[in-house]
């Protein structure tokens, strides 16, 4: 998802910026924010061809009525030279490349932002950071063409990257340019780079990673511009082209084709509408509504499609088009979504919960019965706490914050919130309910882990007399037997904790903790605790 | 009102506690304790009623009391540690640091601050890692400030010299030298009508408790003393279950009430339920460790091969009439585990086991999720989601704000509004947003929409319309607690927890 934040100046010299046109913006499925100086507008990851606000403009006329259907942007045929040899080289590396050339343009400095801000807001979303597209413009006065596009090893590749001032090789931009530091991980695994080379044996660039600083950069001296998309998927690369191309047409440049010598030669950029079948009949059964075949051909223009006998032209620039069901939620946004009337579904099921939803919800009644108050403690522990426990844990590859484990049992964070809770008033009586996290031995769970649903009772002050009445209580509430035996069991006080059994299983244990574990938790006041799994009484209690 | 007339009124409403005390009014408290025989808590409680009766004003003082601490009681038995430096250092001067201090046996932060003291007292000088005793011999033997100061607690601390203030301040910084004592000092004074009834002996006629004796030999004629009404009585507090799950209660009924079965599911899933089955693909953004916890160490299992080999032609070249994403689809991507980013991947579990007889099925779960964020006001690692799908074959987008409307209001939302959104695996989508009546904006509550025929051709079978919707359920039940920091739903502060409002819906 890309924030977008069209100078508020230039946009207005293509649509006005009223109240009602802001929240237009928003129903056309840009949500937009006005502020003094900009118009901010959310673009979700299926439209990249709405970033530039040439193109917005565009497709916003169209939305509004002021406009419809695909605008034709004139291609001009490739002139002499205007060619890209294609290495063989290249195929394992980064295979593919589209370009074009364009003419006649007139920079000024916030043209020449815009077009880098397009450029790096394609590389973030469809370029997927550069690693399915990555965008090169360059000044036509200062290469020759026709250009090569090949792999070299390092030591071929010499040229001085933008904001450097000397020559290094391709190895040494992995290393020493900041841009190619951040983007090294996409080389790294090869040995030959890919670079685009002109006539004059002059490198214009590296891709994914730095353009020349003597052929790629953009001034406002530069009038005609050439164009690469690089990356692994041709029809995406393609797209971007068009999204650029058309861009570039509106600043009023001439697009011009460039010839590019793959096996099979290959002209692009390539503006011809794709076409698909929209159905009427699916379009009002998913939309719940009763359009008339005119209702398309109006409907659809407004999403610069274009509809005739039951095919839907779409431009070329448009990525998303998957499948007819794109097409229907076009013709539902240039329906409104404001007018869509929400309706009762008439259709008769029968509700159920979970019996493991019902068991629970009643042993949280017995316990707030007893006047116990129910807590809700994160499921990921942190370090610290892992280590006290001392037992092995499910870690997490990568967490932003102190957390950084599976709980594996309910008394850890409630240690915690004993601990967080100790200047509140006594006595504090507390449970909780939920899952906890073990790796599954026996390799049976689809995920190799193994989640068990516990229940955490513990009372400060509180006794082992006291935690075993609030055991029999809930047992005898749910009708079921269990037997205690002692063990012993770290954290708690030899001789005084037990497991409990239900139909000879250990299902958890009861006891007064240990005074080196409270001193450990900053705890001063005495504590029982018993924390059971609730699996084998789901099953018990599921078949009564 | 007569004086008679309201020292009678006064009189009525005295409990046993103040009758004990109004005879030793004139005395002090500790005289007032001692005579009465009451402990000083009722004495107090006592003389707090009768000041809520305008009969006397309580002042209440502080007296600090300097006594020793664990540390002092043990340095004053045996040494403070920079005097048993002194002493090896009268037999051996001039030795080098390390070994005075293990010659001294002093731990390493008894230690270090002896060495300070002592300096600031110029009584050593530190060069070339030597330590030099420099105090005359007469200067050494006298007891300085802190020794004394030790020797001469406990004291009260108005009476201590500036001097005495001065080694308090500095042994206050060491641990547990000293032990500063707060105590109360009680004491009182009468008002007019306190001073006609004080020292008075009060025979009370009226009754007290009420108690099984009295109900048997009870007579008419008899009556209760009355009791203050208006008086504070103590806080108590009941059990309660916590208030989110109060609220998930609640909204879990309006689904049942709505026709809806509850799923249920783990917290730890593979991508491929998560993800592959939802057609993300593979290098979408949201796959990445900076936006999901994924597990160290383990590795999933994958479905039916019939399931996997459908959603891998879904995402490569497309399935039921769609282009798919063209990319080689990667089972080891899939069998990544992760924790669950959404309750979607429940939708996803319901529509590859449901049977074609089932149908129409409408299906609800309520759990948490979690995303790799940072903890603020307005982030959490976990949180709940409130899902829901619609499986039927004349299911449309209509339906789905029905659906969405009648829950919204039932939570307590009246106004309310779509517009277009995107999900990978809906189409249509669909943003919920609801009008904040306080803020006066629309607030983003979630997402929702029709699974796309790649994400149901795979599961169902076929493509049939499913609703769906996944949103945000902590963010619904803000406004109701009145919750401006999401840090506050999982904090269990308790005396949080003891106030906080039930879920009254």
């Amino acid at each position: 998802m890309a924030k977008i934040k069209f100078p508020r100046k230039e946009a207005e010299k293509h649509f006005k910026l009223t109240a009602e046109n802001v929240e237009k913006i928003s129903m056309f499925g840009t949500p937009a924010e006005l502020n003094d100086d900009f118009l901010e507008v959310e673009i979700f990851p299926n439209r990249p061809d709405l970033i530039s606000l040439e193109n917005f403009a565009r497709a916003f006329k169209a939305f509004t009525g002021k406009s419809s259907g695909i605008k034709n942007y004139k291609i001009n045929k490739p002139e002499k030279d205007f060619k890209v040899k294609i290495g063989s080289s290249v195929k394992e590396v980064r295979p593919f490349t589209a370009c074009a050339i364009i003419k006649g343009l007139k920079f000024d400095d916030e043209k020449i932002k815009s077009v880098i801000d397009l450029q790096e807001k394609l590389h973030t979303t469809i370029g997927r950071n550069r690693k399915k597209v990555a965008i090169g413009i360059y000044p036509l006065e200062k290469i020759k063409l026709p250009i090569k596009y090949e792999a070299r090893t390092s030591s071929d590749i010499k040229f001085i990257p933008l904001e450097m001032s000397q020559e290094i090789n391709g190895l040494e931009i992995l290393q020493r340019h900041p841009t190619g530091r951040e983007y090294a991980h996409l080389l790294s695994d090869y040995k030959k780079f890919p670079v685009f080379v002109d006539s004059n044996n002059k490198i214009l660039s590296m891709p994914p990673i730095i353009n020349s600083n003597e052929t790629g950069k953009i001034t406002q001296e530069t009038k005609d511009v050439f164009i690469e998309c690089s990356g692994s998927d041709l029809e995406v690369l393609k797209k971007t082209l068009n999204i650029i191309v058309v861009t570039l047409s509106e600043m009023n440049g001439k697009i011009f084709a460039m010839e590019l010598d793959y096996d099979k030669p290959l002209i692009t950029p390539d503006l011809t509408p794709d076409k698909i079948s929209v159905s009427l009949d699916n379009v009002n059964k998913l939309l719940g509504l009763e359009l008339k075949e005119k209702d398309l051909s109006n409907l659809l223009p407004k999403m610069e499609y274009e509809y005739k006998n039951g095919k839907v032209s779409i431009p070329a620039w448009r990525s998303d088009i998957l499948h007819e069901v794109d097409i229907i939620e076009d013709i539902a946004i240039a329906y409104g979504y404001e007018s869509l009337i929400p309706k009762i579904h008439k259709v008769a099921t029968i509700g159920e919960e979970t019996k493991k939803s019902k068991i629970k919800t009643k042993i949280s009644e017995i316990l707030a019965g007893l006047g116990l108050i129910e807590i809700s403690s994160y499921h990921l522990i942190k370090a610290e706490e892992a280590e006290k426990n001392k037992s092995s844990l499910i870690e997490l590859e990568i967490s932003k914050t102190d957390y950084k484990f599976l709980r594996n049992s309910l008394l850890i964070p409630n240690l915690r919130i004993l601990s967080e809770n100790k200047d509140n008033d006594y006595p504090q009586r507390l449970y909780e309910i939920g899952p906890i996290f073990s790796s599954d031995k026996r390799n049976k769970s689809e995920t190799g882990l193994l989640e068990t649903e516990n229940l955490i009772i513990s009372l400060t002050p509180g006794n082992f007399t006291e935690i075993k009445q609030i055991l029999d209580y809930i047992t005898k509430a749910l009708r079921i037997k269990y037997t205690i035996k002692e063990t012993a069991q770290k954290e708690f006080i030899d001789g005084r904790a037990a497991g409990i059994l239900i139909n000879d299983k250990i299902i958890g244990h009861i006891g007064e903790i240990h005074p080196e574990t409270l001193i450990s938790w900053n705890l001063r006041m005495p504590l029982a605790v018993m924390e059971i799994s609730l699996e084998e009484i789901y099953n018990i209690l599921s078949e009564n | 009102m007569s004086k008679k007339t309201e020292e009678n009124n006064i009189i009525e409403k005295l409990s046993p506690l103040e009758i004990k005390i109004i005879p030793y009014l004139n005395l002090g408290f500790s005289e007032i304790t001692k005579k009465s025989g009451l402990d000083e808590v009722s004495t107090l409680r006592a003389l707090k009623f009768l000041e809520t009766k305008g009969i006397l004003k309580i002042r209440i003082r502080e007296k600090k009391t300097i006594g020793l601490g664990t540390n002092g009681i043990y340095y004053k038995k045996t040494h403070l540690p920079e005097r048993k430096l002194i002493i090896l250092l009268e037999s051996q001067n001039n030795i080098p640091l390390d070994e005075a201090k293990k010659l001294s046996k002093l731990t390493e932060n008894e230690f270090k601050v002896s060495l300070g003291v002592l300096k600031s007292k110029v009584f050593i000088e530190l060069k070339e890692g030597k330590i030099t005793l420099i105090a005359s011999k007469a200067e050494l033997v006298k007891k300085y400030l802190e020794e004394q100061l030790i020797d001469s607690l406990p004291l009260e601390q108005d009476q201590l010299k500036a001097e005495q203030l001065h080694a308090l301040e500095n042994l206050k910084k060491r641990k547990d030298i000293v032990e500063i004592k707060t105590k109360q000092i009680i004491d009182f004074e009468l008002t007019e009508s306190g001073k006609q009834i004080a020292g008075k002996e009060i025979k009370s006629e009226f009754l007290e408790e009420v108690t099984t004796d009295l109900i048997k030999s009870w007579a008419k004629n008899k009556k209760f003393r009355k009791y203050d009404i208006q008086a504070k009585v103590p806080e108590i507090y009941g059990g309660k279950k916590h208030f989110v799950n109060q609220s998930i209660e609640y909204a879990k009924r309006i689904w049942l009430e709505l026709g809806f079965k509850e799923m249920s599911g783990k917290l730890t899933e593979t991508s491929f339920w998560n993800f592959d089955a939802l057609f993300t693909p593979q290098d979408h953004p949201a796959r990445e460790m900076h936006d999901t916890f994924f597990l160290k160490e383990v590795e999933g299992r994958l479905p039916e091969a019939k399931i996997v080999n459908k959603v891998r032609q879904s995402h490569e070249s497309g399935i039921s009439g769609s282009k798919g994403w063209n990319y080689k689809w990667k089972e080891k991507e899939a069998k990544k585990v992760i924790l669950r980013t959404h309750t979607t991947c429940l939708s996803a579990r319901t529509l590859g086991s449901i049977k074609p007889s089932d149908l129409p099925a409408k299906y609800f779960a309520i759990g948490k999720v979690f995303r790799n964020e940072t903890l603020d006001w307005n982030h959490g690692f976990e949180f709940y989601q409130t899902e829901g799908i619609v499986i039927d074959e004349n299911a449309n987008l209509c339906h789905l704000l029905g659906y969405l409307k009648e829950f919204y209001q039932k939570m307590g939302f009246n106004k309310i509004k779509f517009r277009p959104s995107f999900f990978p695996y809906t189409e249509p989508s669909v943003e919920i947003e609801v009008f904040h009546p306080e803020k006066k904006i629309w607030v983003e509550l979630g997402g929702a929409g029709i699974f796309r025929p790649e994400v149901t051709a795979p599961l169902l079978g076929k493509a049939v319309p499913v609703l769906a919707w996944g949103q945000g359920f902590d963010r619904i039940i803000t406004d109701y607690y009145k919750i401006k920091d999401l840090r506050e739903m999982y904090s269990n502060d308790l005396k949080n927890l003891r106030n906080k409002n039930f879920w009254i819906k």
